[in-house]
């Protein structure tokens, strides 16, 4: 076996039991997944009372989309504190594969969970609003952007995925922290223009702030790609840096708790 | 045992060759054979707190496991035992000395030396609401192993150890505590370890189980080719199962040798009754109820 079937067979081991766990977790992913949808339609609906469509868009895509981000970035980020819960982290440590392989089956497994998840909820806004129109929408940007969105976003979820490593106790909730303020500073129901300055400083590093405005864009009004390079750029440059250097911190980190001791099974 | 190599503690009886396994042919009768394991004067510290001095968890550790061997750790609670486990597992990383793995050094040829060892420890570590087949499917694959494969050794593995083909699909929480173990220890067998590492495998488990642990575990030094490191705080169990034995006091070897050496030496140098009870006694300066009494009150 080439040195590379053994790493994607290795991915796939992590891919089959993130879904395993989802098996087996189905209550618990149904009751999510109705949460996740009643949010969604629970915000649109502040734009149907205001009866302005365009509002009712620019929340409901802001709701959708969030929605993909934050599941995508909760599989990743959760990559260690999940097997450090369960009391597994040292036995996968032990295993021989790279950290890379390790991630890369938790991304795509993070990934197409994500896209089924947000497809589901997409489907119960729609049917929820039968009246609204998506003529304008132009579809490849929209996909463009949740691809672009998706790798840019995996980069800071790997960063996150570090914390339980670091900070035994405290790692998994540091990393919802971080969640959440990516939330607050992405202009997910409203623009970025309204923030105080510091936090608008900070939302130009989220790649959040740049998928979100760019499936906007796409969906309301129907704008190419080619006419977004604004959005693009900053996704491409995030993508391009903080998956290296995700990957590049994880291996630190894992040196650092292997030096003192955290990969020791706590609880 | 090369003496040149390892420092040995001052009460440390010569080491016994476990099993000395030179191919007749192919490897000249004077050539030391790769030992399955090598420990070279290893020692880890860990900074508890930013204004103390680190504590030195193991120091100055040498030992040496020849192929098809079994070697047991004893030593208090603290003494440091699982500790170098996790040195070897490549869980921690090393402050002084060198650890090989028939001849692959832990820090330069990590990879290797992963694919040669597994692991049991003391708490069976599992994604509790999955099945044990799951479980094994999941390290499995980690090892390169085909699903199919897997799930067929797994089928023989488990009713070797008494667990019935049905209880294979229930989560894991649902199974008793000695079944998880067996579970732990068919995990490891999976991947075909040359070199096994079995932390307190059977503390905590009821008698039945426990035998039936250590039966499986004289079953896979005959059948498995597998070298063992066995830490323990059942003294029985250690001269069981155990060619040699170091015991471990403050993260130091204090003594090492085979149980039969080491019970004639306690006779012989401290007037003690010839047991491993005494044994550990002698070297740790605490009675196994001792321990025992301060494990449940860490528990408790």
């Amino acid at each position: 076996m080439t040195a590379l079937t053994h790493e994607l067979k290795a991915s796939y081991a992590f891919i089959e039991r993130n879904f395993f766990l989802s098996r087996r977790y189905w209550g618990w992913e149904i009751a999510f997944l109705i949460y996740s949808a009643a949010g969604a339609l629970s915000i649109s609906l502040i734009g149907a009372q205001a009866g302005d469509p365009r509002l009712l868009l620019t929340l409901m895509v802001g709701a959708i989309f969030w929605n993909y981000l934050s599941v995508v970035f909760s599989w990743i980020a959760e990559t260690i504190a999940i097997e450090r819960w369960e009391g597994t982290l040292e036995y996968t440590m032990m295993a021989p594969i790279r950290r890379s392989t390790h991630l890369l089956g938790a991304v795509a497994y993070a990934m197409v969970y994500g896209l089924i998840h947000t497809l589901a909820i997409l489907v119960a806004v729609v049917l929820f609003f039968p009246d609204l129109s998506f003529a304008h929408a132009n579809i490849a940007t929209v996909a463009g952007f949740m691809v672009l969105g998706s790798f840019s976003f995996v980069g800071i979820a790997m960063l996150a995925a570090i914390l339980p490593l670091l900070f035994v106790e405290r790692g998994a909730q540091m990393a919802f922290v971080l969640q959440s303020v990516l939330l607050l500073v992405s202009g997910v129901y409203y623009s970025i223009s309204i923030l105080p300055g510091w936090m608008q400083v900070i939302s130009h590093v989220s790649p959040a702030t740049y998928a979100i405005d760019g499936v906007r864009k796409g969906l309301i009004d129907g704008v190419p790609l080619s006419e977004l390079t604004g959005d693009i750029w900053p996704l491409l440059v995030m993508g391009t840096l903080f998956i290296p250097f995700g990957l590049w911190a994880f291996g630190r980190a894992e040196k650092y708790a292997k030096r003192t001791g955290k990969l020791k099974r706590v609880g | 045992m090369s003496s040149t190599m390892l420092k040995e503690p001052k009460m440390t009886l010569p080491i016994r060759s476990a099993v000395p396994t030179p191919v007749p042919g192919v490897v000249p009768a004077e050539t030391p054979a790769i030992p399955a394991l090598l420990v070279d004067r290893v020692t880890k510290r860990f900074q508890v707190a930013r204004k103390k001095a680190p504590v030195v968890a193991i120091a100055n550790v040498s030992l040496r496991l020849e192929r098809g061997g079994t070697i047991g750790i004893l030593g208090a609670n603290g003494s440091g035992k699982s500790t170098l486990i996790r040195l070897v597992s490549g869980l921690l990383t090393l402050d002084e000395g060198r650890v090989e793995v028939f001849g692959h050094d832990l820090e330069r040829e990590e990879m290797a030396v992963k694919r040669l060892i597994n692991r049991v420890s003391v708490d069976a570590a599992f994604f509790k609401k999955l099945s044990p087949m799951e479980n094994l499917l999941f390290a499995a694959r980690l090892y390169g192993i085909d699903s199919g494969f897997a799930r067929r050794e797994t089928v023989r593995i488990t009713e070797r150890l008494g667990i019935a083909r049905k209880r294979l699909g229930r989560p894991v929480e649902q199974l008793s505590r000695g079944m998880q173990q067996k579970i732990a220890i068919a995990r490891a067998l999976l991947t075909s370890p040359a070199l096994l590492l079995l932390d307190e495998p059977t503390t905590g488990l009821d008698p039945r189980s426990k035998l039936d642990v250590q039966t499986f575990i004289e079953e896979i030094r005959k059948t498995h080719d597998a070298s063992i490191v066995l830490t323990t705080h059942d003294l029985d169990e250690a001269e069981r199962l155990c060619d040699e034995i170091i015991v471990l006091n403050d993260g130091k070897v204090v003594a090492q040798g085979s149980p039969e050496e080491l019970k004639r030496l306690v006779a012989e140098r401290y007037g003690q009754a010839p047991t491993m009870h005494s044994v550990f006694m002698t070297y740790t300066g605490r009675s196994l109820d001792d321990d025992i009494a301060e494990e449940e009150a860490e528990d408790e």
